[in-house]
């Protein structure tokens, strides 16, 4: 009875680390870099893990080198099957095991990144049934196929490897934000970058405000709310600056003190901006509530 | 011969001017024409909100049945919205209007609260129908008054863009029948907020803000010490230093300092000297260091706050910053509101700012209840479709501006992740927030 038994156990042990181990000794050894990867982190290294991640069937998600939630659970999922410690943390003995079992193609993964994709990258299934046909890569390129025609490599995006999506902050969009850097480009593009946040605050101060609307878009095209809006200079291209001042503004850092009115005081015409209780000036402006 | 070619000529540009000023004229007309439409649109629409306002509170008091309060409540929770979204559309904002904008806010507010309310089990309160007859009375008297200025804008053909132009002149002689009709209902207003708060109703929520700051007044010297071990020791000689005004919630000092192409800025309570907002503006580099070091480098960072048990719930790279949120947590009990966070350079791991105003703002030290369900009754309550992955005690602020403890639970259904807060004490599903997924980048050439 007991030979019996050893022996399935042994046959299903073979049948689950046969497969396996053919792979073992065939994958390159390469890739991540030696960091430890965390939730929110982006990059190579994310792509890396969640390829490495789907290719076991742990992840099912797109891979799109941002470590958000869904590789979250796939790493502590694999931590749990593989008898580490759970703490969704990627260092190096989650790398090493992940290195062991699972195979990474990175010239395939790259590759589809590249043309912009949808693809999966699962163990066991040919590379031909995980990536869609050329229908979108031909989409592309009669989007850009403007003016003369150009050699193939330079019709790609300029950056091709980059994760192809990025964090935001949760109730935000990249439009969003963008629409918020416009504004507060328009309005203090020549403040100090303090003043620039305060202004992105100002604007979240009063989409929570009772007498205001409730919406970011709805705050920044109130008439007559910011004269940059007034005279056309929201339209104006935000630099990288005042896109970082918004961002900051919306993870919290509000450098007026909850402030809801600003006015510049050499060109203030209302008698009643005055009359509002002032907390304090950064650079030209006043803030207040 | 000349001559008559010179005429010809001229007279042919003097044609080609009169026709293209003609045509740039009406053009012209047709935007101003087209921007006083929407404004009037949103006046009339304004007007007719108030009205059916007043009358919806008025049969919502004249109402018994419980079945129909809740819809109606409901209704005036949607028509107030409308009408303030209304007066967000019209050229106001410099102009004393707020306190309408309050009231319509707070009547929304109020209606929302008591519509989601089982009236079965808990009726409107004495004290609610007092404010609901309050709420009837002031939107009466602002209905009329709307409905006078409406009167005499219908009558006289008045512009709204000439109420833009004297509010843009601030032309104190410019006696305009709007601005004036407008500033009538401002006044109207004025006894409302007592009788608001008199009631127990009120928006801001009771006086929380900053109760348990800890420590003495400092001085100015004293405050650029401090200012200076914040902003990675600058000598105080290079700080500037300014006090708040009569308007800033809690009195702080301001120190700041530029050196070269960097620049700083720290807001510090007067009382106690504690970092509300630190700020390091420079340019930085691209990334070398991982998340997970800066997250390291925080950590130490916020050693300096002697705050106990900050614990980091959230980390995300924007491109070359790491930004880190910490809770405070006491008896493994995380505090949602006093938040602390931080942002970490990705090229050298320096830290280049903080916010700890939420912790200042929120934080007291008051005990809380423990949680009256077990962990296995608060289970029981949350969706059987979602998987349970982590839990937690946390307290929260809910829709109606409660702090309440509640079990938290990390959820996955799907590929996406849910927090689902089930209230401690009486079991009900607080809040349930679906946790944001990475946005794709959008191909800016399409």
């Amino acid at each position: 009875m007991v030979w019996k038994k050893t022996t399935v156990v042994f046959v299903v042990m073979t049948m689950v680390l046969f497969p396996m181990s053919e792979f073992t000794f065939v994958k390159p050894v390469q890739g991540f870099s030696n960091q430890v990867i965390q939730q929110g982190a982006t990059g190579d290294d994310v792509i890396e893990l969640q390829s490495r991640l789907q290719y076991l069937g742990f992840y099912n998600g797109e891979i799109d080198g941002v470590f958000g939630w869904g590789t979250y659970w796939a790493v502590r999922n694999f931590q749990y099957e593989f008898g580490l410690e759970i703490d969704g943390l990627v260092g190096q003995e989650v790398k090493d095991r992940l290195n062991k079992a699972s195979n990474y193609d990175e010239g395939y993964v790259k590759e589809q990144i590249r043309q912009g994709k949808d693809f999966t990258h699962y163990g066991g299934v040919p590379k031909s049934k995980q990536t869609e046909g050329q229908k979108k890569q031909q989409q592309q390129k009669t989007n850009q196929g403007e003016g003369t025609p150009q050699p193939e490599q330079n019709e790609q995006p300029k950056q091709p490897d980059e994760p192809t999506a990025v964090n935001v902050p949760s109730g935000y969009s990249q439009n969003d934000i963008q629409l918020m850097a416009n504004a507060v480009y328009g309005e203090a593009r020549g403040e100090p970058y303090v003043g620039q946040v305060a202004v992105a605050a100002v604007i979240l101060n009063r989409v929570q405000s009772a007498s205001f609307p409730n919406t970011a878009s709805g705050v920044i095209f109130e008439p007559r709310a910011f004269t940059a809006v007034a005279d056309g200079q929201i339209w104006l291209e935000p630099n990288d600056q005042a896109k970082e001042a918004v961002l900051d503004a919306i993870n919290g850092w509000d450098p007026t003190g909850q402030a809801i009115y600003y006015f510049n005081p050499k060109t203030a015409t209302s008698d009643w901006i005055w009359s509002r209780p002032q907390i304090k000036q950064i650079g030209k402006h006043i803030f207040c509530k | 011969m000349v001559r008559w070619i010179a005429i010809i000529l001229l007279s042919l540009t003097t044609i080609g001017a009169g026709v293209w000023g003609y045509k740039e004229n009406q053009d012209k007309n047709a935007v101003l024409i087209q921007a006083e439409n929407s404004y009037q649109r949103a006046f009339h629409d304004l007007t007719y909100n108030i009205d059916l306002l007043h009358d919806k509170i008025g049969s919502s008091l004249a109402m018994n049945s419980r079945e129909r309060l809740s819809p109606q409540l409901a209704d005036i929770w949607k028509i107030s919205s409308e009408a303030n979204s209304d007066v967000g559309q019209l050229p106001l904002t410099l102009m004393p209007f707020n306190k309408t904008e309050e009231f319509l806010y707070d009547v929304g507010d109020f209606a929302y609260r008591t519509a989601v309310r089982d009236l079965e089990k808990k009726p409107l309160s004495e004290q609610e129908i007092k404010l609901l007859e309050e709420l009837h009375k002031k939107s009466g008297e602002i209905e009329s008054e709307l409905r006078k200025v409406q009167n005499v804008v219908l009558s006289d053909n008045l512009r709204w863009m000439d109420v833009e132009l004297a509010l843009a002149t601030n032309d104190e002689v410019g006696d305009n029948t709007i601005v004036n009709g407008f500033k009538t209902v401002e006044k109207s207003m004025d006894g409302f907020e007592e009788s608001i708060t008199e009631t127990g109703f009120n928006t801001s929520g009771p006086g929380k803000s900053y109760r348990s700051l800890k420590g003495e007044k400092l001085s100015e010297e004293e405050a650029k010490k401090v200012a200076s071990r914040w902003l990675e020791k600058v000598a105080t000689n290079k700080l500037t230093l300014t006090k708040s005004g009569k308007g800033a919630d809690v009195p702080t000092y301001t120190a700041s300092f530029q050196d070269g192409d960097k620049n700083g800025y720290i807001d510090l309570t007067e009382k106690g000297g504690h970092p509300l907002t630190v700020m390091i503006s420079r340019s930085v580099k691209d990334p070398k260091i991982s998340l997970y070091e800066a997250s390291e480098k925080a950590k130490d960072y916020i050693q300096g706050l002697e705050i106990d048990n900050l614990v980091l719930v959230e980390s995300n790279q924007y491109d070359k910053m790491g930004v880190f949120r910490f809770l405070y947590t006491k008896n493994d009990v995380r505090f949602f509101m006093d938040s602390v966070v931080v942002k970490v350079a990705l090229d050298n791991g320096e830290v280049l700012g903080m916010s700890a105003r939420d912790y200042y703002d929120d934080h007291s030290d008051e005990e809380i209840n423990k949680p009256a369900i077990s962990l296995e009754e608060a289970r029981d309550k949350v969706n059987p479709n979602v998987k349970i992955q982590e839990h937690h005690l946390s307290v929260i602020e809910n829709d109606v501006n409660e702090q309440v403890l509640c079990y938290e639970f990390l959820t996955t259904m799907e590929k996406t992740t849910y927090r689902i807060f089930i209230n401690a004490s009486n079991g009900q599903e607080e809040k349930v927030e679906t946790l944001k997924k990475a946005e794709m980048k959008f191909n800016q050439e399409i």
